[in-house]
């Protein structure tokens, strides 16, 4: 369970960035992107796939949020 | 084009490893690798900020020189107590050139030497009361001071004394900032940790006094300069361009840096960030908690500085950009003139580079600029989010080495024969008996600046001075030379 900090990168994608791994990532899908909520099994470039409860109303970015990693 | 194959250069890393044990070997093996410009991400290709082999000689620092030497180190009208025996605080003094301006012992006090120097009773009954009656005589000899910051050697984590509550309590006594930092030297790997350290230690004792507090007049063109620290003068060349460009800078961390300055950072509009290494963590602090958006940036060589002047500019509106590219032209006609005097005694020239977190990829350009071409380069003590920064810097086939043996470097150098070297001073003298021109890189070798377009005329003309000297080739013994 990383404490990741999600940014908006220059081109406007967001950012993946677990600071105690030094990873840096682009975050390819979420699964719920609206205006009300964020969250849900977020997929990264890599392949990699995390996971985060919906989180409502919509985060401000920047900000750190808690992921599992998703079955 | 780099002058060997993906497959000479991958033999050459093979070969060097054949003296290792099977198990030194296989580690060693994954700090080394050929550069490959079209990876994405370094995890591919290179591991780092691991621990180092046993029995190797490696040249990394400890986590007290990445916070007392590098981050804290430089912020001059605060005194940073070396709590501990006295040989970390004396060694490391002034070694790295931090210039500043000020009167040393009345409002600056960066390049004296304060420490507890602990004694044996202080290892068996504690050192607390002495940090105590230090505080006191630091505050009363030195009334001027705006802070202390308590930076723990060694025996401070291993004994367990309670910094922290000394610290609490004495920042009340003398109604100043007293700021306990826990680096330890032998926390983490390398002074990387030190790096991180500090920036928390900053983020919770320094960054939150002025929250709340709007007297300060901020206007729409405040920035910070971060991670420079003003080695032979590389933030003030730096700050130079970007007042010319109509920026007014609040705030150098740390280098030249005050402690009010500091805390004034969390009120600018963008976060500049020269080490990405060693500052990373705070701004992405403040991104998340004022909103203060940051930018990488790189003033080593005129073509880098056009773009990175740009890249700043292109943040801010119209006046600042036209006023990006005045300052571009009105130094053209100076810089042209430098690559035009060196160029042609440069041209061609190989150089590998060996140094700390951030040089190893932003100095390229400037050698390019030059006409040099960076055959090999490394770090002691980066991540692999910096090895991510410096695949696309690199030719394809380019030597990597992350945190490389005193061995590892010299046979590489036997065999890449490079023109010139530029790593820090355990490696200096090594390499100037054997006859190969070297550079310093940690401090510009007792010169600088070498940032901004200023610097860039004193770094070509070092590197001139050094690769073209006369004496190289009389390091060998007559009868040695062959014909």
């Amino acid at each position: 369970m990383p404490n990741v900090m999600i940014r908006k990168k220059d081109s406007g994608e967001l950012l993946f960035y677990v600071a105690k791994k030094d990873m840096e990532e682009t975050i390819a899908t979420v699964e719920t992107d609206t205006a009300e909520a964020w969250g849900g099994e977020v997929a990264l470039t890599d392949g990699t796939r995390w996971y985060i409860d919906p989180i409502s109303p919509r985060p401000q970015f920047p900000t750190t949020l808690r992921f599992k990693r998703a079955e | 084009m780099s002058a060997m194959t993906r497959e000479e250069t991958q033999a050459l890393i093979q070969e060097v490893l054949e003296v290792y044990p099977e198990k030194a070997r296989k580690d060693r093996a994954k700090h080394l690798a050929v550069n490959d410009p079209t990876l994405e991400q370094s995890k591919q290709c290179i591991t780092s900020n691991r621990k180092s082999q046993p029995g190797v000689m490696t040249i990394r620092g400890c986590a007290y020189a990445g916070s007392r030497g590098v981050v804290w180190g430089p912020v001059k009208d605060m005194v940073h107590i070396s709590h501990g025996p006295v040989g970390c605080g004396a060694y490391s003094r002034g070694g790295r050139r931090n210039y500043y301006v000020g009167h040393t012992g009345v409002d600056s006090f960066a390049t004296i030497n304060f420490t507890s120097d602990f004694q044996e009773k202080d290892i068996v009954f504690g050192g607390d009361k002495k940090l105590d009656k230090l505080i006191d005589e630091i505050n009363e000899l030195f009334p001027l001071v705006k802070g202390i910051s308590v930076q723990s050697e060694c025996p401070i984590g291993l004994i367990g004394d309670d910094i922290e509550a000394v610290s609490k309590k004495k920042a009340k006594d003398i109604k100043k900032p007293v700021i306990p930092v826990r680096c330890e030297g032998f926390r983490g790997v390398s002074q990387s940790l030190g790096h991180h350290i500090a920036n928390d230690a900053l983020r919770d004792w320094v960054l939150p006094n002025r929250d709340g507090d709007s007297k300060f007049e901020s206007t729409p063109y405040d920035v910070a300069i971060l991670g420079d620290y003003n080695i032979g003068g590389d933030a003030w060349s730096n700050r130079i361009l970007l007042e010319e460009m109509g920026l007014r800078v609040v705030a150098m961390w740390t280098g030249d840096g005050t402690l009010p300055e500091l805390e004034l950072s969390s009120k600018v509009k963008l976060n500049l960030v020269m080490c990405y290494r060693s500052i990373n963590y705070i701004t992405r602090h403040m991104e998340e908690k004022y909103g203060i958006p940051w930018m990488e940036y790189n003033f080593f060589g005129p073509t880098k500085i056009a773009e990175s002047l740009r890249k700043i500019a292109a943040f801010f509106d119209e006046t600042i950009q036209a006023n990006a590219e005045k300052v571009i032209a009105k130094y053209q006609a100076e810089y042209e003139a430098v690559i035009a005097k060196y160029r042609p005694r440069l041209e061609g020239k190989k150089v590998m580079l060996y140094v700390g977190g951030l040089r190893p990829r932003h100095i390229v350009g400037a050698y390019e600029d030059l006409g040099m071409e960076v055959i090999g380069t490394g770090y002691e003590f980066a991540h692999n989010d910096d090895y991510d920064r410096t695949l696309k810097e690199m030719d394809n086939a380019t030597l990597l080495y992350d945190d490389v043996t005193g061995y590892e470097l010299e046979e590489f150098v036997k065999r890449l024969k490079p023109d010139l070297i530029g790593s820090g001073v355990k490696e200096k003298y090594i390499f100037q008996k054997m006859g190969i021109p070297f550079r310093q890189m940690h401090s510009w070798d007792y010169s600088g600046p070498y940032h901004g377009y200023d610097g860039f005329a004193i770094f070509a003309r070092d590197m001139d001075m050094t690769v073209n000297n006369p004496c190289w080739d009389k390091l060998r013994a007559p009868w040695q030379k062959t014909a």
